[in-house]
């Protein structure tokens, strides 16, 4: 299977370059940890001040903030093709015979991989420090994370392959990133925002996997668990068609 | 049947910028080819076209008998390519990153393994395979790309400014390189230069490429015989017009106290030359260069923003170096 091959390969780099790129790995901690340590402590303590519930909160965060993580990881790296398009290996890879939806494909595995390492290192320092984490609860959570990040990474792929100018990536960080994050519920229940955003809230696909992940990690859920996986088997089917049709139209940046 | 064919190719960006003009070209098997020209004169656009990088506006053209836009993956499956701006990645190590290329172009282990150690071999890096590239030379990157477009024995093998950012010693390296590869192997090569000496070593015939179109083509030899064979420079008072008068002279032209003189056969008529010239403080004879030829034909609009003189005359200002 040569396409097979081709995917491995850009796969393999994808991963060897992360893996290389330590002080990218250790950066994209830091954040999380103080959503979760500073944030979550803060704002759980004040809002149940004299209880013992500040570590309830932490926990209902927990998920969201595993979301937001893998959520900025995979995006980041969909959109990095802005820069790399102009230069390395990407150039390398659009003139060998290897299709392009294997391409796609190969940089899709590559941030999943990406914002996966990220997932369970993240995943484990929760389940040492804020909520009690099965084995069970453990794979059902990285499942989720692949179908989250296919669908994220592609999205920033997408967007990556269509914008021309890295001026564009500012806007993508405000008008795409944030509102997924904000609107997805991680920090706070969906039905706590005002009816208007709600719509915005139900179409977000990152809704449903916060939904998803507290439902395995809390067994908190707002929606039945079939339709938070349907939800992101659909999103992740329809952004790899579009991704793939991207690619096609890739050319060399001038 | 040409293995490159270029019928009315043209690129346009955007709507103003023409990079490529309805270029026709044939590119023999076995050849190899020397695009020249100067910077944004469409070489690396054409190159990039042919490659199926970049779509072509309108026209059509053909690689190892495959249309580009109809065929890319058989073209790329036919081509290698040495680019200009580094394409090697800075994390990997030299192996990696050749072991990578293999894999994408569907080489089998064992293959592959054998091919990289060759190819390591063959660009002197060997004992820096296991560094990451991050810490080679701008010179080592370039051989390690060299290394990388050759890898899968591809039939045509594109070269954007191959030596560019070499030291002399491994141009010459990659020069004998080109050779052998052209001689016993019979892959056809295309590079583009701004190294006028290199285009003269190596290419069998080369284009001259101005503003997108080929304004002249040929062997070195043909093209530097439109000039002249050889040149005369002669320091102190010469009477240019008496010059002019001598058969085997085609070209006079005189700047700070020099005169440079084209002529056929300096062999044989230097000592007409000098006998009708007289005393004079110093003669340099010297062969027309492809570097005379690409004056002569791309230095029009240098010559009409400076307001004097053509390249004859340029050549003869900047005393004659060979730039």
């Amino acid at each position: 299977m040569p396409e097979l091959h081709g995917i491995y390969a850009v796969w393999k780099r994808e991963l060897l370059v992360y893996l290389r790129e330590k002080e990218r790995v250790v950066g994209s901690f830091v954040s999380p940890l103080l959503w979760l340590f500073v944030f979550g402590s803060g704002i759980g303590g004040s809002m149940y001040a004299g209880t013992s519930g500040s570590g309830a909160y932490q926990a209902f965060i927990f998920p969201g903030i595993l979301t937001m993580s893998v959520l900025f990881v995979s995006m980041f790296y969909g959109l990095y093709i802005i820069w790399d398009r102009k230069l390395d290996f990407l150039k390398e890879v659009l003139v060998a015979p290897v299709s392009r939806s294997s391409i796609f494909l190969g940089k899709v595995s590559g941030g999943v991989s990406d914002a996966l390492i990220q997932g369970v290192i993240i995943l484990v320092i929760g389940a040492f420090f804020i909520v009690h984490i099965s084995p069970a609860q453990f794979i059902g959570t990285i499942l989720v994370l692949v179908l989250l990040t296919f669908f994220t990474t592609s999205l920033g792929l997408i967007i990556g392959a269509n914008l021309h100018s890295q001026e564009g990536f500012a806007l993508v960080m405000n008008f795409v990133m944030w509102p997924m994050f904000f609107f997805s519920g991680a920090l706070f229940p969906v039905s706590q925002l005002p009816a208007y955003f709600e719509p915005i809230s139900l179409a977000n696909p990152v809704t449903y996997a916060v939904d998803a992940l507290r439902t395995v990690i809390l067994g908190q859920s707002l929606f039945p668990f079939y339709l938070d996986i349907g939800v992101l088997l659909a999103a992740s089917a329809i952004a790899s068609v579009i991704g793939i049709i991207s690619f096609g139209n890739l050319q060399q940046a001038k | 049947m040409a293995i490159i064919s270029c019928k009315g190719l043209t690129k346009r960006y955007d709507t103003k910028v023409l990079a490529v003009d309805r270029l026709n070209l044939d590119i023999e098997e076995g050849e190899v080819f020397g695009l020249l020209g100067p910077n944004g004169a469409g070489k690396t656009t054409t190159i990039s076209m042919l490659c199926t990088l970049i779509h072509a506006t309108s026209g059509a053209a053909s690689v190892a008998g495959f249309d580009i836009g109809r065929q890319p993956s058989l073209v790329r499956k036919s081509i290698g390519i040495v680019f200009q701006e580094p394409s090697v990645d800075d994390l990997l190590t030299g192996r990696e990153n050749l072991d990578l290329h293999g894999m994408l172009y569907h080489m089998a282990g064992p293959e592959r393994k054998r091919r990289i150690d060759e190819m390591l071999e063959l660009v002197g890096l060997t004992d820096r395979a296991d560094d990451l590239v991050r810490e080679y030379s701008g010179g080592m990157r370039r051989r390690l790309e060299i290394a990388r477009g050759l890898m899968h024995s591809p039939k045509v093998l594109f070269l954007d400014e191959p030596t560019l950012g070499l030291d002399p010693q491994s141009r010459t390296h990659i020069w004998d390189y080109i050779r052998t590869l052209s001689k016993e192997h019979g892959t056809t090569m295309v590079l583009t230069t701004h190294y006028m000496e290199e285009a003269d070593l190596l290419c069998n015939r080369v284009g001259i490429i101005s503003q997108g179109k080929i304004i002249a083509l040929g062997t070195p030899r043909e093209l530097k015989s439109k000039i002249g064979e050889d040149i005369v420079r002669l320091k102190g008072a010469v009477d240019a017009q008496k010059l002019k008068r001598l058969k085997f002279v085609k070209k006079v032209a005189q700047a700070d106290g020099v005169t440079t003189v084209a002529l056929v056969d300096a062999p044989a008529n230097l000592q007409a030359l000098l006998k009708e010239v007289g005393k004079v403080d110093s003669v340099e004879v010297r062969e027309v260069t492809l570097n005379d030829v690409f004056l002569h034909y791309t230095g029009k609009e240098i010559h009409q923003e400076e307001g004097e003189g053509g390249w004859f005359e340029r050549v003869a200002r900047s005393g004659g170096n060979r730039a």
